[in-house]
């Protein structure tokens, strides 16, 4: 028989919380411990030169890990050392110097652990479960799928961070999402969570922290849970956070900053308390049936905007609100849609595989899986953009460089890139574009450029055939020819 | 921070839901280093002629270029205002443009932070009463609104009288201008000593180990 419970049941949101707490005054927001904040070249400048204007100090440089991202061209080594663009390279110039001046750890363009930001903390395993994590960058909640409670933040909050190692943080609201069952044959992390997106809308979690579980959020990779907690953003969320477990411990293991030895123990012991307890209340609840889903495509200039490959265009009719028909209307115009079109009759220019949210290597195993053997349809522009270094190693130990450069794609260097084009990487006007980034707002990829986010086999089968394809049917179709 | 307490200002109606951050101010300009000097490049696509040459031609049509809306300190828009990154030059560029404060039915989160932290008053309405605020100052650019922030109303002169409500630190803060750095410092004994404890939590640390 197991001991009666000594205090009321928790989730692992309320654990992390209450293991961060520094102080409760009366009145006020409770102020937060921040274990880790990862800083990136472009929400970092004003914040270290409000602490030299104040004459403060980092109090803890140990505390900040920092890499250049957004602004690095992809294009060759040399063009990321010799930046053309003046004003990008002065961002880099200044991150540069900032991290000497202040003593935080910096991962330089040409650095093996080189990255963006999300993809880094947890390839050098300094993301951990049960940490506090911020950066100033909303897909900070990429870090939750360890556990963690990771949030993105302001440029005055990052220089708060830097000055005390705190945040004063309001408590959240706690919402879980429950997806169980298992995921049909093509059917990837994205496609639930852009499903997800769809059903609760973009400001569907705002001032939640969302909890994903059920058995097929378990039977996820952290590649794939990492995917889902980077888009709770996009729902609104504060955070997405997925419980500690063997998959977890596995992938940190022998990470250059995971603990060893007697340390690794102590700490796997400590993680394994984590998970929410039987019993504990969530302020809201949603369940998913994993069978019931497909794979997804956005058709508007907002991630809510979210159909499946199989299904049309939405019309006016479907607009939930009165505000949903004005924002559907502006959409089709932008994206030069007519409701009612099949997702599948709809034509690409581009194809970016790439970003936090699908730059990682089982990514792009899947992508190279998909064009093995083939080509990419004419016209069609397609570029892997690796989300790190350590990504882009390990996908040319494996040979995935040679099936996507074959098949006519382009293979960069790391970075953000075309995800939201601060480097020379951005769409045209009017060009279309198969995304496996997040966010598909107007001019996102570039001024007049439309933006359909996919999950990687999506984009893959999209480069071949030059429009939106069902993964669903195209695979059956490869197994047969096999 | 400027301490505020009582806006009386025309405002500019922008009925839209989702506005999103990277409308309200373009990546490009996130590659500056300074923290000024934002204002110019709010709403930058929609509010130039970018077929121009150096896109310094404004669009008549757009509601902020209208000269009769130009010395508005009041931005009202719809739901789900400031969602997307965390970008806090759309709040310098809301600020530095001239806005003190926008209502809204709701906000993204960490804009709603930001906005904060620049002194800049959040309104949350309800969808009707923006609905009524949007079409007086659509119908007359002259309409004034008053937000009172110490009473949590707003106000205007044809009887419109709403309440919103706001967190009493935010407010505390808002109205006397307060630097949360400052204010955390004043808990500095309690982080030492939280910190002494949490330091032996190795897990905590994000670099127990370097290979
Ligand atoms: S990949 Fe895109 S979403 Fe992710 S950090 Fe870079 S710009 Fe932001």
């Amino acid at each position: 028989m197991s001991k009666a419970p000594q205090s009321a049941p928790k989730t692992l949101f309320e654990k992390v919380w209450q293991q961060h707490v520094v102080a409760e005054p009366e009145g006020e927001p409770t102020i937060l411990y921040i274990d880790l904040h990862l800083v990136h070249e472009v929400t970092s400048p004003q914040a270290f030169e409000g602490l030299r204007m104040a004459g403060r100090k980092l109090r803890r440089s140990d505390r900040h890990i920092a890499t250049v991202d957004h602004n690095v061209p992809t294009t060759s080594a040399y063009d990321r050392l010799h930046i053309v663009d003046q004003i990008s390279a002065t961002q880099v110039n200044t991150l540069r110097k900032n991290c000497a001046d202040f003593g935080v750890e910096f991962f330089d363009v040409q650095d093996a652990s080189q990255g963006i930001v999300h993809m880094i903390g947890p390839e050098l395993g300094a993301t951990k479960p049960g940490m506090t994590i911020v950066c100033g960058d909303s897909h900070t909640s990429t870090h939750g799928a360890f556990g963690a409670l990771a949030f993105g933040i302001g440029t005055s909050e990052v220089e708060h961070v830097m000055a005390t190692q705190t945040l004063p943080q309001s408590k959240p609201k706690t919402f879980r999402i429950t997806v169980d069952g298992e995921l049909p044959f093509g059917v990837t992390a994205k496609d639930i969570i852009l499903d997800i997106i769809g059903k609760i809308g973009t400001d569907g979690a705002t001032g939640h922290v969302i909890e994903y579980a059920g058995s097929a959020i378990c039977a996820l990779s952290m590649e794939g849970r990492m995917t889902i907690c980077n888009m709770s953003i996009e729902a609104g969320a504060r955070a997405g956070m997925i419980a500690p477990d063997e998959t977890t411990f596995a992938y940190l293991n022998g990470r250059r900053f995971s603990p060893t030895g007697a340390a690794w123990n102590e700490a796997v012991a400590h993680w394994k308390a984590l998970p929410t307890d039987e019993g504990a209340v969530f302020d809201r609840e949603l369940h998913i049936d994993a069978a019931t889903l497909a794979p997804a495509v956005t058709w508007g200039t907002s991630p809510g905007m979210t159909t499946t490959i199989d299904a049309k265009v939405p019309t006016l009719e479907d607009a939930r609100s009165e505000a949903d028909r004005k924002s559907f209307a502006r959409a089709y115009e932008y994206m030069d849609l007519k409701p009612g079109t099949p997702m599948e009759e709809i034509k690409i220019d581009t194809v970016f595989l790439g970003s936090c949210t699908n730059g990682r290597i089982e990514d792009l195993r899947a992508a190279a899986a998909v064009i093995k053997g083939h080509h990419i349809a004419t016209k069609i522009r397609a570029m892997v953009v690796p989300g790190s270094q350590a990504v882009k190693h390990q996908a040319e130990k494996e040979g995935l460089d040679t099936i996507f450069k074959s098949a006519g794609f382009e293979w960069r260097e790391p970075g953000c890139s075309m995800c939201l084009g601060m480097n020379p990487d951005i769409l045209q006007p009017g060009e279309r574009c198969a995304s496996t980034s997040n966010r598909n707002f107007e001019g996102r990829q570039g001024r007049g450029g439309r933006t359909h986010l996919v999950s990687p086999e999506m984009a893959a089968a999209a480069a071949i055939t030059g429009h939106f394809t069902d993964i669903r049917k195209w695979k059956q179709a490869e197994g047969a020819k096999r | 921070m400027e301490p505020i307490n009582i806006l009386t200002s025309t405002a500019v109606p922008l009925p839209l839901p989702n506005i999103d951050t990277d409308q309200i101010i373009p990546k490009q300009f996130l590659k500056r280093i300074e923290r000024t000097g934002y204002g110019d490049f709010l709403f930058f696509d929609w509010r130039y002629d970018l077929d121009t040459p150096d896109h310094v031609e404004e669009r008549k049509d757009f509601v902020l270029n209208k000269p009769e809306y130009k010395s508005a300190e009041i931005l009202i828009a719809e739901k789900n205002f400031g969602c997307g990154s965390s970008r806090e030059h759309a709040a310098w560029a809301l600020q530095q443009y001239g806005f003190r404060a926008v209502i809204a039915p709701t906000f993204a989160d960490i804009f709603f932070s930001n906005a904060g932290k620049n002194g800049m008053i959040l309104c949350r309405l309800s969808e009707d009463e923006v609905k009524t605020l949007l079409e007086r100052s659509t119908a007359n650019p002259e309409h004034k609104i008053t937000i009172n922030l110490e009473a949590q109303t707003v106000t205007d002169e044809q009887g419109f009288n709403a309440k919103f409500e706001i967190d009493p630190f935010r407010k505390y803060c808002l109205l006397n201008g307060l630097d949360d750095i400052g204010l955390t410092l004043r808990h500095v004994k309690s982080l030492d000593k939280f910190e002494d404890k949490h330091n032996k939590e190795f897990w905590s640390a994000p670099k127990t180990a370097t290979a």
